[in-house]
């Protein structure tokens, strides 16, 4: 007989529950801390934020037009490279809300007690969020190709301190975002494997209401880091 | 609730024979008294070296100039020495030990609410100190910023920083752990009857500690984080050449790290709550008062922490309501002080080990409270910032006050986990030495502080060496009582006579139950009824 036998019939689904939202909360406060760095710095360095977050600008035609007057030398193949990332920061926003959406839908599939439509469901989610971690990799990947990246040259050179200050927090909070996307997704996936071995069914929904407490909270980091970097000027 | 074997209401926690044998059965259980006492063996292996460090420093400082070691060998004594004993030592010291082993069983439950989650918190908390020994035994150089991580210097350095940094980190993680751990059982697992008004004291300073833990760690995370980054990469958040701010860092840095001072003294005030009834044979005077002001501190706790930065560049503005809130801060904790003496007044009182241990914790804490007052006035501040006063004066905070409690909750709850007495006679002697020793290695630092000698130097003027050398030959006699202490509990743990269920006439229910306690704590669930408490006599 294990040590462990007598705690496997405590099931406390509102404890967990408790569990889960006092463990989003760390993740708010870990998060607030960099919001926090972030309205410092915002406040301390107006024009430099201002200018940085017009590189990350959402419309890009009107971007052209408006960086022309803004702009004495504007370099036209980087500033599309730039348009097109942003373009791909909207998509993402969209991404992550329809996977909040399937996400919601799966536990409400599994209350209900269709199991196919949950794992459909839950497989989407999945997709979407390896979808939108495949546009962050192309996002970066043009930042780093012009040279945009923690400790490069090119940025010590080229751009004041409060634009090097502005892309620092770009890839730390977008990066660290990024790994909260990976772990939701593992979570989905063991509540996943758990669903179809049966040991997560209509009565004890926790786990997969908690991966998807957990993948709201990742969505709803990103509704707040979308507008901080892509739309605020 | 909970299906059992019939058999494991008979055995104890430290008989009971699991699917693995030995070390094994114990480092995969899941229940909270064996995770206890992994915590506290842990611990105390690392607090033997932290005291070995600190003793080395005291050595060094018997005179001036070179002793022992080199001034980078001290700067690395000092940095290791206090990352080990504050994120290794007090600040999980009591919750992880104490509160692990009692909490379900003052409260009436079987085990924590999150069993695996609790012996995950004991790895990751595992995983922390070898990261950060492990930066003392590989790369390039100890570790040399002091335990404050203070940057740009942590990512200047040539030091061996991040194993360090992210070890103290990963510990955060494994506190966040245990607090969210204890805060779901608090709330779901208590017994029929135990309302929150009959929830002993222990238990309630481990909820304030807990939401502290959970709201103010992840904050030192995330700047434990960056600075590491900064170190890598260098992304300039707090790089002064990139257009970063290190007093930023500062801010960041106390935000967590003051309430953390609360974390380490809130537990500490909930076991002398239960020692000082015990001993006193008497109902806790104003139980209200103690968990209002103890969720005061926690609250107020929060909002002290520019204290730590009156001299780093803060406006006027910023230092009067960090010093006004200090003062404030210090309300609750003197609240609790007078509970404490009424609760003694007219009582019976049975002086024991635990005893002693209580009152003097009492009166070290008085001075280390005090002495924060001094420092939380700006004019004083200002003259006796970063000198050997502000480490005397948290050194009885910490040591004195958490410390203290650690050693008092360790004789009085000794019998009920090890289910031995220990001898009386050498558990005095020991407090008596570790007392003096105690008094004479801190005291003289407020004097030395005061004539102007700073901290974390290696070296002093002549004028100091009196005073020094009372300091380190307190350092001995500390150290000989604690030897004294161990030898005793360890000698007591395997010979002692056996402890019956209730020697001190407690009326929580951990004495309810046989010493030690079976697995599974309960034959059945206790519950109170409207007329009992925890603290009727």
């Amino acid at each position: 007989m294990s040590q462990v036998i007598h705690h496997e019939d405590h099931y406390d689904a509102e404890g967990s529950k408790i569990g889960m939202w006092l463990f989003i909360f760390t993740e708010l406060l870990l998060f607030g801390g960099l919001f926090l760095i972030y309205s410092v710095y915002r406040y301390k360095n107006p024009d430099a934020f201002h200018l940085a977050a017009q590189e990350l600008e959402l419309f890009g035609g009107l971007f052209l037009i408006y960086s022309v007057y803004r702009y004495k030398n504007p370099d036209a193949f980087h500033l599309a490279a730039q348009e097109l990332d942003t373009t791909i920061g909207a998509i993402n926003t969209v991404i992550l809300l329809i996977s909040s959406m399937t996400i919601a839908m799966s536990t409400t599939a599994l209350q209900k007690g269709q199991k196919k439509i949950t794992l459909l469901l839950m497989v989407t989610t999945v997709v979407l969020g390896i979808v939108f971690l495949v546009n962050k990799y192309f996002e970066w990947g043009l930042k780093f190709e012009h040279g945009i990246f923690p400790g490069s040259e090119h940025m010590k050179t080229t751009l004041s301190q409060g634009e090097i200050l502005f892309f620092g927090l770009y890839f730390v909070m977008t990066g660290l975002h990024a790994l909260h996307i990976l772990i939701g997704l593992v979570l989905i996936l063991v509540a996943y494997y758990r669903i179809t071995n049966g040991t997560v069914h209509a009565n004890r929904p926790s786990l997969l209401e908690n991966a998807g407490l957990y993948w709201h909270l990742v969505d709803l980091i990103w509704i707040f880091l979308f507008p901080l970097f892509y739309l605020i000027h | 609730m909970q299906v059992s074997s019939p058999i494991s209401q008979q055995v104890s926690y430290l008989e009971y024979q699991g699917k693995y044998k030995g070390l094994l059965g114990w480092i995969t259980s899941t229940d909270h008294k064996r995770i206890a006492l992994l915590y506290m063996f842990s611990m105390m292996v690392l607090f033997i070296v932290g005291a070995l460090l600190g003793l080395g420093m005291k050595l060094e400082l018997i005179a001036p100039g070179k002793t022992v070691m080199e001034a980078q060998t001290y700067n690395a004594f000092f940095t290791v020495h206090g990352v080990i004993m504050i994120f290794m030592i007090v600040i999980p010291g009591l919750p992880a030990v104490f509160g692990n082993f009692l909490l379900p069983i003052m409260i009436g439950a079987k085990d924590v609410a999150f069993p695996k989650l609790n012996l995950i918190s004991w790895y990751v908390y595992i995983l922390g100190a070898i990261l950060v020994i492990s930066s003392v035994l590989f790369g390039d150089g100890t570790p040399d910023t002091g335990w404050t991580f203070y940057a740009p210097y942590s990512f200047k350095t040539g030091t061996n920083m991040l194993p360090a940094i992210f070890g103290a980190f990963v510990l955060g993680f494994s506190s966040v752990l245990t607090g969210l751990n204890f805060i779901v059982t608090i709330h779901r697992l208590r017994a029929p009857g135990m309302t929150w008004s009959k929830l002993p004291l222990f238990p309630w300073t481990l909820y304030g500690t807990g939401w502290i833990q959970l709201l103010a760690t992840p904050i030192v995370g995330i700047t434990l984080i960056l600075v590491a980054l900064e170190r890598i990469f260098g992304i300039g958040v707090f790089d002064p050449a990139l257009g970063g701010d290190p007093i930023l860092y500062q801010h960041l840095f106390w935000i967590y790290s003051h309430p953390a001072v609360y974390i380490m003294i809130l537990p500490a005030m909930g076991a002398i709550s239960e020692i000082i009834p015990t001993f006193s044979q008497k109902h806790i005077f104003g139980y209200k008062a103690i968990v209002v002001s103890t969720l005061a501190i926690a609250f107020v706790g929060y909002f002290v922490w520019g204290h730590h930065m009156f001299t780093a560049g803060m406006s006027n503005t910023s230092q009067y309501a960090f010093s006004i809130l200090t003062f404030l801060v210090a309300i609750p904790s003197a609240i609790k002080v007078f509970n404490w003496v009424s609760t003694m007044y007219k009582g019976s009182i049975n002086v024991q080990t635990p005893f002693y241990w209580a009152v003097s914790f009492i009166f070290v804490f008085m001075i280390g409270g005090l002495s924060g007052l001094v420092l939380g006035a700006l004019t004083a501040n200002v003259y006796l910032h970063d000198t050997a006063f502000v480490v005397a004066h948290f050194h009885f905070i910490v040591f004195g006050g958490t410390g203290y409690a650690f050693f008092a909750a360790l004789h009085y709850w000794f019998p009920k986990m090890f289910g031995r007495m220990y001898d009386p006679k050498w558990a005095n002697t020991g407090w008596v030495l570790f007392f003096i020793g105690f008094l004479a290695l801190y005291g003289p630092m407020f004097y030395l502080g005061m004539m102007g000698m700073p901290r974390r130097y290696y070296d002093y003027l002549e004028q100091f060496h009196s005073a020094n050398i009372l300091s380190t030959l307190g350092s001995w006699v500390m150290v000989f009582g604690l030897v004294v202490i161990f030898v005793n509990l360890f000698r007591s743990a395997r010979n002692g006579a056996p402890a019956p269920v209730n020697p001190w006439n407690g009326k929580t229910w951990e004495w309810t139950v046989p010493s030690p306690p079976p697995v599974e704590n309960f034959d059945r669930i206790p519950e109170y009824k409207e007329k009992e408490g925890p603290y009727e006599y």
